[in-house]
């Protein structure tokens, strides 16, 4: 084993309550009816290519990118399409939806369904990054960046280091690690495929330590079988969040600094996640698009957590059955991690590409926030991982001073949540920064265009 | 002793002469000629800066009036909504164009009461960032959401939040019409719209788009777009946007037909005396008064 790395500044050790860590992966059954969104990635809806009453099978394209930052959406089941409505996502506001009557579960022509590892890597790298678009893949660690945006690497760069983010640091959440352990072989096949895409040597899985198992299957695994996995080596890093946040993990793993205001191919590295690597193995050696993910549903006071993998368009309220229904004295449901995750007002939210998790938190894990005044402590300053001074972009986002907050670097904040976690005063810090990070970003982009 | 005090006064004595001798004549070099009515001007306005008017401040305002009186003899275009426009057209010896008083009302009825809460919100108490969140507490994805960005941006003083109904009241003797809370509102519920004969006016309390299922869902109180107020109004002053009724101030004649019509009790009508006993039946859609008692709002089905 290599020894620890970890990012050198902030940070937080929240309790890690990994629930759901031994339990396998349950397929969930499709429901009756589907509901896909449109909108499943960080840029532009899909348009919708399907009428009322088209038949669909499964993996069938339903819509198409709109724009550069957007991703294609495919049908994830057999189907009639009833109508092209809008549908409440987690946030409760309505959203462009098809909605599928399951009949079947036939796939699309062309596509391999067996289990069998497909080994040779047949497409070159141009190709590849066809395949990851056509396949309407993007980063599922939640963030939703289109990944083939990601793999396109600028001329007069040169991607080194693929690193792939195995962190895991938010708590809770299991749904990597599981796939880690249960996809193995697959998961280090799309490692290589995504090093031939972007030409690089080397592939890093960096992981937290606290998923000793999956470091020691994965250890093994590339001990197996060496030259197949050439150049992959496995990083064990320190459970400590943010780990898993691109610049983090790659300033732990690499010791480069991303500079403020570029992105992480300035140093050399291509960061992808776990889900969306097995994806990309699956787009690639198996012509499968995006269709599924596996989705954790825990909390304390829940009966049986579990990792599910779901179909896109599965009501979340069906998963939360699943997992022995929704106890009594759940007071906050959030859709995510619980650091980053964002609570909703809604259970029957459809399950989209960036859903890694239905957290359940009880009125003992969540309890209402007693605000008082800030007094300048100085907590949040040293846990932030970025360097930054929260408590400073509180005041000037609240006032509206927005040449200020981008004087102190508001826009280099990567929204980890630590000022909040660790706040005595439990100020919303997060919830002014991001509300002054949108404004400042505004402002400077429309100063940009002049 | 005497001699280094007589000494001192003396240089500082003529130092002082000299030196004022220059400051005068420097003075004199670099004076900025103003406008003295310029300065009159400003001393009949509102002086909050409040924008209202489409100039920086209220001194620029003034400049502004100034020269037009100048150059064009006259003050079309320019319109404080906060002051006595003729006060300052006596200032400059012109005459004023009657312009109608106007006033800020909101577009959403979604209260406590019409609107029940199903979830309960404790971030930033910024509406521009729970609009980015959430829909709202009460599931409308147009409606209020009731954090008072407006109240915040108020220069007058006109806007506060109703503890029982939860949504921002608008004060008719303060309100001025600058339009600070059209801009305020992240999801534009604020309308600058005229006061109306006597200060009576009818307007449509809601800015619901979606369609009538979904707005039943989320609001007692919201429009459903059923269209009976467009089909009933006999001076066409009504028009369907999206999903949402919309009457427009120029061509209402305020004959209260579309109140009467509603299903939902989602049209306005203030400071109207109260109806004739027949119908006050149905009170369920009745909205909640959120003005000053001396307005009387009364909808009806």
């Amino acid at each position: 084993m290599n020894p620890l790395k970890t990012f050198p500044k902030g940070g937080v050790h929240p309790k890690e309550n990994k629930l759901s860590a031994n339990e396998p992966i349950i397929n969930i059954p499709l429901p009756k009816q589907i509901i896909v969104p449109m909108g499943q990635c960080l840029g532009a809806p899909a348009d919708c290519i399907v009428q009322k009453g088209d038949t669909v099978k499964t993996g069938q394209l339903i819509g198409t990118a709109k724009g550069f930052v957007s991703a294609n959406v495919h049908s994830p089941a057999t189907g009639t399409v009833a109508k092209v409505d809008t549908v409440m996502d987690h946030t409760g506001y309505y959203k462009p939806a098809v909605f599928i009557n399951v009949e079947d579960d036939q796939w699309a022509d062309g596509i391999d369904t067996t289990d069998e590892l497909l080994t040779e890597i047949k497409l070159d790298s141009k190709e590849i990054i066809d395949r990851i678009k056509e396949c309407g893949i993007v980063g599922m660690g939640g963030a939703t960046f289109p990944t083939h945006i990601k793999l396109m690497i600028p001329e007069g760069k040169k991607a080194e280091y693929v690193i792939i983010n195995a962190a895991e640091c938010e708590p809770y959440l299991t749904c990597d690690n599981r796939l880690l352990l249960e996809k193995t072989q697959e998961f280090l096949m799309g490692v290589k495929i995504v090093m031939k895409a972007v030409n690089a040597d080397k592939g890093v899985v960096g992981i937290e330590k606290n998923k000793a198992s999956a470091i020691e299957l994965l250890d093994k695994t590339i001990a197996s079988n060496p030259e197949l996995y050439a150049g992959i080596m496995v990083q064990p890093l320190k459970t400590k969040y943010p780990q898993g946040g691109e610049k983090q993990i790659i300033k732990a793993i690499t010791g480069r600094e991303v500079p403020s205001g570029k992105l992480p191919i300035e140093t050399g590295c291509v960061v992808v996640n776990v889900s969306s690597s097995f994806a990309i193995y699956e787009a690639v050696q198996k012509h499968k698009p995006l269709i599924d993910r596996i989705v954790t549903v825990t909390g304390l006071s829940v009966k049986k957590p579990s990792n599910f993998k779901v179909r896109f368009g599965t009501p979340a309220n069906l998963l939360i059955d699943e997992a022995g229904g929704l106890p009594e004295n759940t007071t906050n449901i959030i859709n995510g991690g619980p650091m980053m995750g964002k609570s909703v007002s809604v259970t029957d939210f459809p399950v989209i590409k960036g859903t890694s998790g239905i957290l359940l938190m009880s009125d003992k894990e969540a309890q209402p926030r007693n605000t008082t005044n800030c007094i300048r402590c100085g907590k949040c300053m040293s846990v932030c991982p970025m360097g930054l001074e929260p408590y400073l972009l509180n005041r000037e986002a609240k006032f509206d001073l927005f040449d200020e907050t981008e004087k102190h670097h508001i826009m280099d904040c990567i929204e980890c949540g630590s000022c909040e976690f660790t706040c005595p005063a439990n100020i919303p810090l997060l919830d002014y920064i991001r509300y002054g990070k949108a404004r400042t970003g505004a402002i400077i982009r429309s100063r940009n265009q002049k | 002793m005497n001699n280094i005090l007589i000494v001192s006064l003396l240089v500082l004595g003529v130092l002082g002469g000299v030196l004022a001798v220059i400051l005068y004549f420097v003075a004199q070099k670099f004076k900025v000629e103003e406008n003295p009515l310029i300065e009159e001007v400003e001393s009949h306005l509102a002086g909050a800066n409040c924008g209202g008017c489409g100039f920086a401040g209220c001194h620029n305002f003034a400049e502004a009036c100034v020269k037009a009186a100048a150059e064009k003899h006259s003050l079309s275009g320019l319109y404080c909504p906060s002051s006595n426009m003729q006060e300052v057209a006596d200032v400059l010896k012109l005459s004023v164009e009657a312009s109608e008083p106007k006033i800020a009302v909101l577009r959403c009825n979604g209260s406590c009461e019409n609107s029940p809460a199903k979830v309960h919100y404790e971030g930033a108490d910024i509406c521009a960032f729970a609009n980015t969140l959430y829909a709202g507490k009460g599931g409308c994805s147009k409606g209020c959401l009731g954090l008072g960005d407006c109240v915040k941006k108020c220069p007058f003083d006109a806007l506060h939040l109703d503890p029982v109904t939860g949504l921002p009241a608008v004060d008719p003797d303060k309100c001025v019409a600058c339009g600070a809370c059209v801009k305020a509102c992240p999801r534009g519920l604020f309308e600058i719209r005229p006061r109306g004969k006597n200060d009576r006016r009818v307007y449509v309390c809601c800015s619901n788009t979606d369609k009538g299922a979904i707005t039943m869902k989320s609001c007692k109180v919201g429009c459903i777009a059923c269209q009976k107020c467009f089909k009933t109004c006999p001076f066409e002053a009504i028009e369907m946007r999206g999903n949402l009724a919309y009457i427009d101030p120029t061509k209402c004649k305020s004959c209260r037909k579309c109140v009467e019509v509603c299903p939902r009790g989602t049209i306005w009508e203030v400071n109207f005396p109260p109806r004739k006993p027949k119908v006050e039946a149905a009170e369920s859609a009745k909205p909640i008064n959120v003005t000053p008692e001396s307005i009387e709002i009364k909808a009806t089905v």
